[in-house]
């Protein structure tokens, strides 16, 4: 399809985007979904996220022990190594520890004009998280203004919720339109439009993310194989490859939990009234990551219903080495799939893939048992 | 040359009284459900003085961790845990705290059961999701302290959050015990806090000394009562007995090494199975390990409490320890522990099991060299699990690091 073909055109050369787009607007990194984008739109800023994509990232060796995870020692790579000189600056929302310290050696480091640690709650679930939440918001909107010497209007705000929504919504669409037709357009598209609509230009991805969805759903293609339906659950998968190995294998990715995938558009601000008040409640009430706390169930809970809602025959954990909140949750999340009959497999992956050939097998074998 | 033999005729006999506290403490918390009272999991950086308050027995699954480790039971444990799905790279202590949840196994017969559990995130995200686990396992209630991470500042939001955290903690404990908190009792328990804490910096600067009295190895130990019974009594009076016991060394000339001639400071948690393996490395080279960031931690806030306003200054004391400030500050206070206990040489622990100790390190290794101009090193582990530990490959590494020292030294 042509319009994949522009979202893959971005994810190509990343960089070189970024480094054309610096050219009229300024541009702010960040590395995790509880990012509030929709405040760095406002204040004419052009978030950008940080994939760590370089694949060697002996670069990181100087700051960061081998047992640093693979995606905060690339985005330090790309960083030290000059990838990132085009941004203005970054944001770092508290996620794990690890990127709470990526974010002190960003900063020791590196010289931008900006850098802001949006320090959220980790605890999600009581009223005075919630007001803490919503301060942060506050503090980091004026420290975005203080920071460009900028005004960052309420009507600025009304605005980039109305746009992300809109991003957010297509990008639902897109994944109900593929969980119900899986052959219309192929999982590593999928996850390369999710990526590539985090380093667009938002109303560039927005429209695009339109075009796509307006496409699929007219689109007439015959009735596909039917493959099994597995859900992929992770950090974020940058890893287009795994979808079409899968594929292959004989099953579709037909929904996730993943930061590249539903928790990233799971959500809308409400649009009206006070808008820091309702990105906070967004953030706040949003799909959780296990990084945040809501429940000691919450995480297990999500993943069953949407394995309900989208007849998933399988689920497949996709767990970043040195991962330590996925790692955690891990074996209590399978043990509460397997009590609910739900047969789940867990892929390890640092960085790269593993041979194709060994990963085929693995999908294979899992895929029979569905 | 000192000896180990030597070096172990000189042992301290405020050990032996320590152990028998310890041993006592744990017979009260395995004996809770038939003395009625109740037992709360707590984490080692979290505010105790509200259990204390509340006459509810804290235990310590890290103070836990430190005695699997010690006794060698880590290696077995963690294989458990990995056999139930969790990863070898998460933190031993979690991983050896879940198997002994899971298996009723480990050093005096497991920990007993929780009544209730107490998290605070100060020290790392790691005892979220751990404490998450046994919250499903234990199926108590759990109590998540929130402490926004102080990168470079205390912001107003983040202290407002913290004391209304406090307030909900207290609620919590209200609702669990059943019973309103003693507020006359919380100005005692403060004040024992505070003279604990005092005590225990206390014994920690007198390794200022030269020669160092004891050692930091020492200091891992006589840390379990600063942990685990502070805000009482007891916690106080051993550590003016063992301060007391120090100065009657000094003025004997007992010192930790027979001929001290190399001073070091050590970085991050201990190693906790090859406590004495390191100390007798060290002494063979003459080099006194006295002191540690890690010790440090449990005093290293007194700054920001104010003794009259015990309740509302650990706000700011609980949020700003050690492990929940940026890479910088971290480094200021090594910088001012150089200079305090003139060491010669850094040896940093970079512990597998603690990211968030551990990553910033190698900045932090790099502002000493330049600022300070000392030698630094490395030494890798998991600070519970032995059977990630090379102990020809640290022995070598040692024995490179005391010949720079030496050299530049002489």
């Amino acid at each position: 399809m042509e319009a994949i073909r522009s979202f893959q055109k971005v994810l190509d050369d990343p960089v070189k985007y970024i480094e054309t787009l610096s050219a009229r607007k300024k541009i702010i990194g960040y590395c995790c979904s509880y990012t509030p984008e929709e405040m760095i739109h406002a204040a004419g800023l052009h978030p950008f996220r940080l994939f760590g994509l370089s694949p060697d990232t002996s670069a990181a060796d100087r700051h960061l022990q081998a047992y640093c995870c693979s995606l905060v020692r690339g985005v330090l790579t790309d960083v030290l190594t000059g990838r990132l000189d085009s941004l203005s600056g970054a944001v770092f929302p508290h996620t794990c520890d690890t990127i709470q310290r990526l974010s002190d050696i960003w900063r020791l480091n590196t010289g931008f004009p900006f850098f802001a640690d949006v320090v959220l709650p980790v605890k999600l679930n009581s009223q005075s998280a919630r007001e803490y939440f919503e301060a942060v918001l506050r503090k980091f909107r004026a420290d975005l203004e203080a920071g460009f010497d900028i005004t960052i209007t309420d009507e600025a705000l009304a605005v980039s919720i109305k746009l992300y929504n809109i991003i957010r919504s297509y990008l639902r669409k897109i994944w109900e339109i593929h969980a119900a037709r899986p052959w219309l357009i192929s999982g590593s598209d999928l996850n390369r439009v999710a990526m590539a609509s985090m380093i667009l230009e938002r109303e560039t991805a927005a429209a695009m993310l339109a075009d796509l969805a307006d496409g699929l759903g007219r689109l007439q293609a015959q009735e596909g194989k039917p493959r099994r339906r597995v859900m992929l659950v992770g950090s974020l998968c940058c890893q287009p490859d795994i979808y079409s190995i899968l594929e292959r294998s004989g099953a579709d990715v037909v929904w996730d939990d993943l930061c590249t995938g539903s928790r990233y558009f799971e959500g809308l601000v409400a649009e009206g009234g006070d808008p820091v008040a309702a990105i906070a409640e967004r953030y706040y009430s949003r799909v959780i990551c296990p990084a945040k706390h809501s429940s000691v169930t919450a995480r297990a809970e999500n993943i069953v219903s949407a394995v309900r809602e989208h007849r998933i025959d399988g689920v497949i954990f996709l767990m970043l080495k040195f991962c330590d909140p996925h790692a955690f949750d891990y074996p209590d999340i399978k043990g509460f799939l397997d009590a609910q009959g739900i047969p789940s497999m867990l892929l390890e992956i640092e960085g790269g893939l593993p041979p194709e050939g060994a990963l085929t097998t693995r999908f294979e074998t899992f895929i029979e048992m569905l | 040359m000192s000896t180990p033999d030597k070096d172990k005729k000189k042992s301290f006999r405020s050990a032996k009284r320590m152990r028998e506290i310890m041993t006592e403490y744990y017979i009260n918390a395995k004996t809770a459900s038939q003395t009625g009272k109740k037992v709360a999991w707590i984490t080692s950086g979290g505010p105790v003085e509200p259990l204390i308050v509340m006459d509810v027995i804290p235990v310590y699954p890290e103070n836990y961790g430190a005695m699997i480790g010690a006794s060698h039971m880590g290696g077995d444990l963690c294989a458990k845990a990995e056999a139930m799905g969790y990863s070898t790279d998460l933190c031993s202590y979690a991983r050896a705290d879940i198997a002994c949840a899971v298996e009723n196994g480990g050093p005096i017969g497991g920990l007993p059961r929780p009544d209730m559990l107490v998290c605070c995130n100060n020290i790392c995200g790691t005892v979220l999701k751990w404490y998450e686990v046994l919250a499903r396992y234990f199926k108590v209630p759990l109590f998540v302290l929130d402490t926004p991470f102080c990168h470079t500042e205390f912001p107003d939001q983040a202290r407002a959050y913290v004391r209304r955290q406090f307030d909900e903690y207290i609620a919590f404990l209200e609702n669990a015990c059943g019973r309103p908190f003693d507020e006359e009792k919380s100005l005692e328990v403060g004040r024992l806090s505070i003279e604990g804490q005092r005590l225990w910096k206390q014994v920690l600067d007198i390794t200022a000394h030269k020669p160092a009295p004891m050692t930091a190895f020492d200091a891992f130990f006589f840390l379990a009562l600063i942990v685990t019974l502070r805000g009482t009594q007891v916690a106080v009076d051993f550590y003016r007995a063992l301060l007391g016991e120090i100065g009657e060394r000094i003025d004997q000339g007992i010192f930790a090494l027979e001929n001290e001639r190399y001073r070091i400071l050590w970085d991050n948690l201990p190693i906790w199975y090859r406590l004495k393996w390191l100390s007798d490395t060290f002494a063979s080279h003459d080099a006194c390990l006295v002191a540690d960031t890690y010790t440090t931690a449990w005093c290293g806030s007194m700054k920001y409490i104010d003794e009259n306003n015990f309740f509302e200054s650990i706000v700011e004391a609980y949020t700003r320890i050690y492990l929940n400030i940026g890479v910088d500050e971290m480094a200021k206070t090594v910088f001012e522990m150089i200079d305090k206990y003139q060491v010669d040489g850094l040896v940093m622990h970079s512990n597998r099991s603690c990211k968030p100790y551990s990553f910033g390190q190698y900045d932090i290794q790099r502002m000493v060299q330049e600022q300070k101009g000392i030698p630094t090193m490395m030494i890798e582990s998991h600070m519970t699990d032995e059977r990630s530990f090379s102990e020809s490959a640290t022995k070598t590494r040692i024995d490179a690091f005391m010949e720079i020292i030496k050299a530049s030294k002489g």
